[in-house]
């Protein structure tokens, strides 16, 4: 069982800059959740602020509550550290590290974040992990072979086989087909289905046939105009938000006759 | 619809045009040869240079004029850059070939084994024989040491600036690191002999040398390493976050490896840069005629003030004796290199 996030009134800045305002949602456990909106409205800075990911850049800060199930990881005396062992991130473009083979790419959090482990045990995770990303068949014999020669869809299935070998309770996923063919986002997509058993998944998306394909709910985040912040327009169950939208603004995105 | 552009006035299409043959470069040149050696002959044209000039410009006059009558005006701009090109390749080519030669063919007169080991020690200016042994030792220590110093203070305060410094006090450095880069080096040596020498009353040595010649490598490893680390990717530093990598260990596991084989390069380009210093070590370290293995006390020779020394001593022997000492130092310099390429190589990030 993984765990749940909830987002209580959040605001986000960039420097002085607001870029999302009054965010408040609940995403449950073990669930697959699409995050879709046009370009520059917040949902991928929504995202990052889910694991603390978003003060990484000089100058931004949130402000606001965001629970863990009960625990808030923007309260006093967490550390950001802990939060990303906790909550994974997958990022639009593959960015298996250069300098490592494959193995070593899937045990770069672990071995990265201080902790020893025997070769045995390195194995055992290696090949879980790789598993667990559908790419254990594909790599099982070039272990030893530096990741970044992989093509850009197993790349990717290498970005997630590495966060989830450190045994996250949620997932982030940052657009992560955005990049790839259609053959290798069918291999994540049904990926996404198969890890939602285990994680709670949040993805973002400019592909709504893929929000409807992957997800159990969807946030629809819009902006008022050039400058305004972004805001969480409505969010319910995928079925919902595409069939019968509450607000005009969704039904106009998602039929395309906006942005 | 009305707006249609007019196609009748449209140039001819062909996509053929005339080309001159592939022996034609070959032709010209021979005949810019032939001529401007004729006319060096028949008027005696001042020498070799005025000739080399005289059919440089011989061949790019046939030549456009040739290109523009069968191929046009683009085709010979573009042999007329071509030519400019492959000249100002050559003439940057020629010096650096010139000296090689003139430090190999001068130099070999007098190397041998026994110049390599042996000193200076009870060898007259006049004679032949002695050896710069005391001085590669010198040398090797010194740049050893100020290696040991230079090298992890640059790439740390590299780190600093690129990873961790905001406001006042990273632009303060930044500002001093460029200050540094145009520090002559006799600055640096008569800071270390004021500071140390005259200062603390320390006795010249290698050590002292070292310290000026760390002064005068680290501005070059400073800004190499910054450009080398700018240059990873925040995608990987982020990835590296994201799986809840603390900030030191992400700058040491995979932004250090990623960038390393661009430190190790820009580190032995500063090593091979104040291993040809002269003017620091006059002031700081001197130099002797004996071995002195021991840097921490006494004067130590080196190959630059053994060149310098030889040199200003002025007989027959003691010039042959610098000749070969520059090939040696030109020697050792190049092995740096070698180093530096085939260690970057190793470190290379692989796919």
């Amino acid at each position: 069982m993984s765990k749940s996030i909830t987002m209580q009134d959040v605001d986000i800045y960039y420097g002085a800059f607001k870029a999302v305002e009054g965010v408040s949602l609940k995403v449950q456990a073990n669930s697959v959740t699409a995050f879709i909106g046009p370009s520059g409205c917040g949902k991928s800075t929504v995202l990052r602020t889910i694991n603390r990911m978003h003060e990484v850049i000089p100058g931004a800060y949130v402000d606001g509550s965001v629970l863990l199930d009960d625990e808030n990881i923007y309260g006093s005396g967490v550390d950001p550290v802990n939060v990303r062992r906790t909550i994974g991130m997958v990022f639009q473009r593959p960015n298996p590290f250069p300098t490592m083979s494959i193995a070593e790419n899937v045990l770069a959090g672990v071995r990265l974040a201080g902790q020893r482990m025997s070769k045995s045990d390195a194995e055992d995770v290696v090949e879980g992990s790789l598993r667990g990303a559908n790419l254990w068949e594909e790599v099982k014999d070039r272990l030893d072979k530096p990741g970044s020669g992989l093509s850009g869809g197993q790349q990717q299935r290498l970005c997630i086989a590495r966060a989830i070998a450190v045994k996250p309770q949620v997932l982030l996923m940052d657009e992560p087909c955005s990049a790839l063919d259609p053959i290798s986002t069918l291999a994540i997509e049904d990926l996404i289905r198969d890890l939602v058993e285990q994680y709670t998944i949040i993805i973002v998306t400019h592909n709504m046939q893929q929000a409807g394909r992957v997800s159990d709910t969807t946030g629809f985040f819009n902006l008022a105009g050039v400058g305004q912040p972004g805001r969480l327009i409505e969010m319910g169950s995928t079925s919902e938000i595409f069939s019968h939208p509450k607000e005009q603004s969704t039904e106009d995105y998602i039929s395309g006759r906006f942005g | 619809m009305t707006t249609t552009v007019d196609t009748s006035t449209r140039p001819p299409s062909s996509l053929i045009g005339g080309t001159l043959p592939t022996w034609a470069p070959a032709l010209i040149g021979a005949l810019a040869v032939a001529s401007a050696v004729g006319l060096n002959m028949t008027t005696g044209l001042a020498g070799w240079f005025g000739t080399t000039i005289v059919g440089a410009l011989i061949f790019v006059v046939i030549q456009s004029i040739w290109s523009f009558a069968v191929e046009g005006k683009r085709h010979a701009v573009d042999r007329l850059a071509t030519t400019v090109v492959y000249s100002t390749f050559v003439i940057a080519v020629v010096p650096l070939i010139s000296v090689l030669f003139t430090v190999l063919a001068k130099g070999l007169k007098v190397m041998s084994w026994g110049f390599l080991v042996n000193s200076m020690r009870n060898v007259s200016p006049r004679n032949p024989g002695g050896g710069a042994g005391h001085a590669i030792v010198g040398t090797l220590e010194q740049v050893a040491l100020a290696a040991a110093f230079a090298i992890p203070v640059g790439i740390l305060a590299a780190i600093f600036l690129v990873e961790y410094g905001r406001g006042r006090l990273a632009r303060a450095i930044s500002f001093f690191v460029d200050v540094m880069t145009g520090v002559p080096s006799i600055v640096a040596g008569l800071f270390i002999f004021t500071a140390f020498v005259l200062g603390l009353g320390m006795e010249r040595s290698g050590f002292a040398a070292a310290l000026a010649l760390a002064i005068l490598m680290l501005p070059v490893i400073i800004r190499t390493t910054e450009e080398m680390l700018r240059i990873v990717p925040n995608e990987l530093r982020e990835a590296s976050y994201a799986l809840g990598v603390p900030k030191w260990r992400t700058v040491l596991k995979v932004v250090l490896p990623t960038s390393l084989a661009g430190i190790v390069t820009g580190a032995m380009l500063a090593v091979a840069r104040v291993a040809g210093e002269t003017a620091p070590l006059l002031l700081t370290t001197f130099l002797t005629q004996s071995y002195n293995n021991n840097p921490f006390a006494g004067p130590q020779a080196a190959l630059p003030t053994f060149i310098w020394d030889q040199i200003t001593s002025g007989t027959t022997a003691s010039v042959d004796r610098a000749w070969a000492g520059a090939l040696v130092l030109i020697t050792l310099i190049m092995i740096f290199y070698i180093v530096a390429k085939l260690l970057a190589n190793r470190f290379a990030p692989k796919g």
